[in-house]
């Protein structure tokens, strides 16, 4: 090789949860073999076999308990909910609470639902998405392959920072956003979440990216490329698993955010979780909470569903993400 | 090699340093202008606007005489203590029986790790109604013939903040699972064979040596965890709002309601900086050691 990849150790914790979760699917082929070898040894059903089953059952009931009561709230009628019967299987099934949730449940004195906050989480999503992955791509790659002086101190300080609590950062944020006329605003809150993207972003892409083989980039140079160039037409074709990986924790982190969009987003752009925050721990009078449950889940319907749908990819990107809290 | 990365320095080309101007302004601005900015507003006597005086440690005195403060950190250390230990041994558990080579591992990981994709404040509000002690499981209870049972922490000054915890630990240790079974994927087979032969029983084996050996796992799992318990705000607000009364108020919550609610961001901006201090003091010592093992490994 003759070449030694520098290891910037500077957030442990990070740079091995992400390479773990790189390994996670060689691990998993691994994992399939030895699985594979265990089943031709017949497993006998002992007393010990029956309780690791038993603790399992028991286990994933506990896990499934909250979404069975929340599907099972959400499509009661209120007088079923009165009676105290918070596991029963409702008796007259009705998807008004539905309805209600998504366009006339109350926000203090507004009656829309929560479609206007779907749609907002939407806007916000979409932008910062792309936002972020597109700047954790180059910051990644010019970390990786040119290295330019100064770059390494940068990302130590920038790696640091997925540990600062958010509370130090966002009182003099405010102050920034408000002087440039971005506070309360749909690009202020876009840059925001791609402020707090970046060091997981980046990260993820710098490991991807000294992975590859140098001796790629340093032919790609001797053919004259420049440094968009390699990164456009060499780079960016190669690095669909780690931008399938990108997408799922920025959707998802973004889509659950709270406390950014509440600072952030301001009253016209409110995120979907703080108007669902709104509608269950605001109301006044008798609280609907079969149209509670049914917002909660419309909220959390397309995370969910990116995690159902994209199962090894989520885990894969899942330890690396979790930095962001 | 040292000739190769010399002229590799030589060859960077301009277009390197401009695509890097973000991430620099990032860190100089968003990351250490705001960090030191808080510091300077910290030894400031400044409330509803930054004032530029100083009053040296004044606002850190008032906030160790602040009793919500100090409530809140006797909360977020209950918190802390409970949620990291309950996740790690549920998510050790969960990772070594699903490791057995049981059926359907695949629906089982879907079913623990689904709650992590859901957000905190789904997940304050989903268990605030199952925890409701009007219609909550408290009612079922009683209907089930235990009349005298009671089960309404969530409306109990002592008890709210375990309630905060039964929901977070619902939440997050899915992940330690996934962590920890990682790690357990990794460890050679040998090792049983060899167990099996010396006959040494399986728990023994998992306690005495596997244990051990997931120490990476462990710290990675304990520094998310961790992390989380310093910025729990989003399942506070959603599920208590902090209350009964203060009962179950936190830091990362009170520093956001003397920022935004009660303007007195002098002594919400010391507040920020004792919690930043906190986080240092745990994050980097754990830090310092695995890049030294790290470095003798390599």
């Amino acid at each position: 090789m003759g070449y030694v990849v520098k290891q910037e150790n500077a957030v442990i914790a990070v740079a091995e949860a992400s390479s773990a979760a790189a390994n996670d699917s060689g691990v998993a082929a691994a994992n399939a073999l030895s699985s594979a070898a265990g089943r031709r040894r017949k497993l006998a059903w002992t007393p010990a076999r029956a309780g690791v089953y038993a603790f399992l059952i028991v286990a994933a009931l506990f896990f499934l308990l909250p979404l069975y009561v929340m599907l099972v709230t959400s499509v009661k009628p209120m007088e079923e909910i009165r009676l105290g019967t918070l596991f029963a299987l409702p008796v007259n099934l009705t998807l008004e609470p539905w309805v209600q949730a998504w366009q006339s449940a109350c926000t203090g004195l507004e009656c829309d639902g929560i479609r206007g906050g779907f749609w907002n989480s939407v806007a916000i999503v979409v932008p910062s998405t792309i936002l972020s992955i597109a700047i954790g791509a180059v910051n990644g790659y010019a970390l990786s392959f040119w290295r330019p002086r100064g770059a390494g101190v940068l990302f130590a300080i920038l790696m640091m920072g997925a540990f600062i609590p958010v509370q130090v950062m966002v009182y003099p944020l405010v102050r920034v956003l408000a002087a440039v006329d971005l506070f309360s605003s749909l690009p202020g809150i876009v840059l925001i979440h791609t402020i707090f993207g970046m060091p997981v972003m980046t990260l993820l892409f710098r490991n991807y990216y000294a992975a590859l083989p140098m001796e790629l980039f340093k032919a790609a140079r001797i053919d004259g490329g420049g440094f968009w160039r390699i990164f456009l037409q060499l780079m960016l074709p190669m690095s669909t698993p780690v931008i399938v990986v990108a997408v799922i924790m920025q959707v998802t982190g973004i889509w659950n955010d709270f406390l950014l969009g509440l600072v952030f987003a301001g009253s016209e752009h409110l995120p979907m979780t703080v108007q669902l925050n709104n509608i269950i721990n605001t109301t006044t009078g008798e609280r609907l909470y079969n149209v509670n449950m049914a917002a909660t889940i419309l909220t959390s319907v397309v995370p969910l569903a990116l995690y159902f749908i994209s199962g090894r990819w989520f885990v894969r990107g899942i330890a690396s993400g979790a930095v962001k809290g | 090699m040292t000739n190769a990365v010399i002229k590799k320095r030589a060859g960077v080309s301009i277009a390197a340093y401009i695509a890097l101007i973000p991430m620099a302004l990032t860190v100089l601005l968003a990351y250490l202008g705001t960090m030191l900015w808080t510091a300077r507003v910290s030894v400031s006597s400044s409330r509803t606007f930054p004032n530029s005086d100083f009053v040296g440690a004044s606002q850190y005195i008032r906030l160790f005489n602040n009793e919500r403060w100090l409530l809140s950190l006797q909360n977020v250390a209950v918190y802390g203590v409970l949620f990291i230990a309950a996740c790690l041994i549920i998510g050790f558990l969960l990772a070594v029986f699903i490791d057995q080579k049981v059926m359907a591992e695949g629906a089982l990981r879907t079913i623990f790790l689904y709650p992590y994709a859901m957000s905190f404040v789904a997940t304050g509000l989903i268990w605030q109604w199952i925890l409701n002690p009007e219609l909550g499981i408290q009612e079922v209870l009683r209907k089930l013939g235990f009349t005298e049972a009671r089960f309404d922490w969530i409306v109990d000054q002592d008890m709210a903040i375990y309630t905060i915890v039964i929901a977070t630990v619902w939440q997050a240790s899915g992940l330690v699972m996934a962590l920890m079974l990682s790690g357990l994927r990794g460890i050679d087979e040998e090792l049983w064979k060899a167990a099996r032969i010396d006959g040494i029983p399986r728990w023994r084996v998992y306690v005495s040596i596997v244990l051990p050996m997931l120490g990476p796992s462990v710290s990675t799992a304990f520094v998310l965890l961790f992390v989380m318990v310093v910025k729990v705000f989003d399942s506070v607000v959603a599920m208590t709002q902090g209350g009964p009364g203060t009962a179950s108020e936190v830091p990362a919550k009170f520093i956001m309601d003397y920022l935004f609610g009660r303007a007195n961001i002098g002594l919400a901006s010391a507040a920020s900086i004792v919690l930043l201090a906190t986080v240092l003091a745990i994050v980097a010592p754990l830090y310092y050691v695995r890049t030294r093992r790290a470095d003798k490994g390599m």
